[in-house]
């Protein structure tokens, strides 16, 4: 029950964080710094601060990329120019990242258009110079749709925009930094046409991203981030959340390994004669303790059986509590995550421990002389 | 000259402790096979305690018990039990019958154990062991629907399940009527002429007349040995037969 709420929230939580942001996005930088020819010739030689000769921002052939990885990628590929800005409004200056998509493809790489509370993203294309703003960033800075906001560039270029729309996508650092605008809005605002510096990604399957990141990195050269990188500390998060977990459940393993073991303790104890009996009669220790073996996984094997029912019933209740859900907006349900594989390995588990927690008592039991007991019996 | 079935040299059987106490002090005693062998004596002489020993329950402190002409020291306890399951059978003063088992179950018991049967021959073996007890119509009962009687001559069929050499029976009448007694006594004796050893332990000296031989232990020691039965030869034979003055 515990696994399948944490489980629960974990595969909502990530479900929401791989569908508000690309699965892999490429992006002009380049990890590394340019190897020079002496490097390459010489194994001594060492360059450090070499001077940087201008490049042309962005990715070469953007449009040729594209269609290179598009020919064999599991999912669909969108341009995109990404940039800093500011904006001024009411005296105000709010630096947030600009990114200029383009409306069509963007709805096949991210949910935009599902986050979407007022407007639609194809009104980007319809006013001349819109942007969305993130819901938290329109609250703070008192606009809605149909305002006008002033963008500031770094080259010192000044665009007055209009707010098409607004978006909601539930992270919060999203919400108050991050805007859309039109694709060629964002290139005159960079000052270069035809700019493409980041290409964002959506793959059919999330997991392989990582996969995916890494064959575009050595077959583009561009830098290649996956949301798993981008979210590496939320992840590392869920690890430790999920080894707290298991770390609680040992314990409550552990709690009802001593219950196993005092039944099993208290049932030998009743059974001491038999177990001198059957001793006296031949039978081998080994053998008799397996009898008690038996009957703790018998014993562990009916609760398991309880168990799963109630869990269920559990899960069942559990998911009829709602909470408010940040990502949403509103009360949801507990998310509840139900898995075979749970029951199964829960099931086992149980029953190996039970094995254990009855072989300790079985074994002292087993190794009761028979005389003694014969002697006291008679 | 019928064959030395059970023979112990200088048995000691000690109980160490706070006050060290000799159960058993140093018993050589020589069991031919068909005989049939009663063991008597006072409360805490050690008689019971020899019978275990005889019976290989317990491990002497010193000497050995040479079942079948083996040597039984140095033996692992798994073994040992082994030993218990083909040549030994008891029957003990309380049925100690597992009494969540039926009759034919508990007779079974050991036949399982020692799976040379299979599972048919078993029970057919099982229920007629318990028929030649006159059991037959209580194979299917459970030991608390058995009368005390009925219930012994159940432990004694598991005693004989595996056809074992030896019947250790420790005062097996003890909890019975005088019909009762009677009957498994007759039995006993049956078993014994039926070419198996029989050691028992008996309190009523009237029983322990219709023995072959009859040892009398006092403090661990054989204060008196009495040959009942002329027609086997053995008992004057017996070298460890000798009257030890207490």
């Amino acid at each position: 029950m515990l696994a399948s709420l944490m489980q629960g929230s974990q595969i909502d939580f990530i479900q929401q964080l791989v569908d508000t942001m690309p699965h892999i996005t490429v992006t002009d930088e380049r990890k590394v710094a340019n190897v020079q020819p002496a490097e390459q010739q010489y194994a001594a030689v060492q360059l450090s601060n070499s001077a940087i000769t201008e490049q042309r921002r962005g990715i070469k052939l953007p449009y040729v990329v594209m269609s290179s990885i598009e020919a064999w990628l599991p999912g669909s590929v969108t341009p995109s120019v990404k940039t800093t800005a500011m904006i001024n409004h009411r005296g105000g200056r709010f630096a947030v990242t600009l990114t200029g998509i383009d409306p069509r493809l963007e709805v096949q790489v991210s949910k935009l258009g599902s986050q979407m509370r007022k407007g639609q993203v194809s009104d980007l294309s319809k006013a001349s110079n819109g942007v969305i703003l993130g819901e938290a960033l329109a609250q703070k800075i008192g606009v809605e749709t149909g305002s006008s906001i002033l963008l500031a560039g770094g080259d010192a270029i000044q665009i007055t925009a209009t707010v098409v729309g607004i978006f909601r996508s539930g992270i919060r650092q999203i919400d108050e930094s991050q805007i859309y605008s039109g694709i060629n809005v964002a290139q005159v605002f960079v000052g270069q046409t035809g700019l493409v510096n980041q290409l964002r990604l959506r793959l059919h399957d999330p997991l392989i991203a990582h996969e995916i990141a890494a064959q575009i990195e050595a077959q583009t050269g561009y830098k290649t981030v996956s949301w798993q990188e981008a979210n590496s500390d939320l992840l590392s998060a869920f690890a430790v959340r999920s080894f707290i977990m298991l770390t609680v459940m040992g314990a409550m393993l552990l709690v009802s390994s001593f219950a196993t073991y005092n039944i099993i303790s208290t049932i030998t104890y009743e059974k001491r004669q038999d177990i001198a009996i059957m001793k006296s009669l031949g039978m081998k220790e080994h053998r008799v303790r397996t009898i008690f073996i038996i009957e703790a996984a018998i014993l562990g094997a009916v609760g398991i059986i309880f168990g799963w029912g109630l869990g269920f019933a559990l899960c069942n209740a559990m998911s009829q509590i709602t909470i408010f859900n940040p990502l949403r907006g509103n009360t949801v349900p507990l998310q509840m995550y139900y898995s075979v594989m749970q029951y199964i390995i829960s099931g086992l588990v149980s029953i190996g421990c039970c094995a254990v927690a009855a072989y300790f008592p079985a074994r002292k039991a087993t190794r009761v002389h028979p005389v003694e007991i014969i002697r006291g019996a008679s | 000259m019928t064959a030395v079935v059970l023979q112990t040299v200088g048995l000691v059987r000690r109980i160490e402790g706070v006050v060290s106490h000799t159960l058993v002090n140093g018993i050589d005693l020589s069991v031919h096979k068909g005989e049939f062998l009663a063991i008597t004596g006072p409360s805490g002489s050690g008689k019971s305690s020899l019978l275990y020993l005889l019976g290989l329950l317990d491990a002497p402190t010193e000497g050995e018990v040479n079942i079948c002409g083996r040597s039984t020291s140095n033996i692992s306890e798994s073994e040992r039990a082994q030993l218990r399951l083909t040549k030994c059978g008891f029957v003990f003063q309380f049925h100690f019958l597992l009494p969540e088992f039926t009759a034919l179950e508990n007779v079974l018991l050991p036949m399982r154990e020692l799976g040379r049967l299979g599972a048919g021959e078993m029970r057919t073996k099982a229920l007629a062991l318990l028929s030649s007890l006159g059991l037959a119509e209580q194979a299917h009962k459970r030991p608390h629907q058995l009368s005390g009687g009925q219930r012994q001559r159940v432990a004694l069929a598991r005693a004989l399940a595996n056809d074992p050499e030896i019947i250790v029976a420790d005062e097996p009448t003890g909890n019975l009527d005088t019909a009762s007694t009677e009957q498994v006594f007759s039995l006993l004796r049956e078993i014994a002429d039926n070419g198996r050893t029989v050691v028992v332990v008996t309190h009523d000296p009237m029983l322990a007349a219709r023995a072959d031989r009859r040892i009398h232990i006092v403090d661990g020691k054989i204060a008196e040995a009495i040959v009942l039965s002329d027609q086997k030869p053995i008992a004057t034979a017996v070298p460890a037969e000798r009257i030890i003055s207490t």
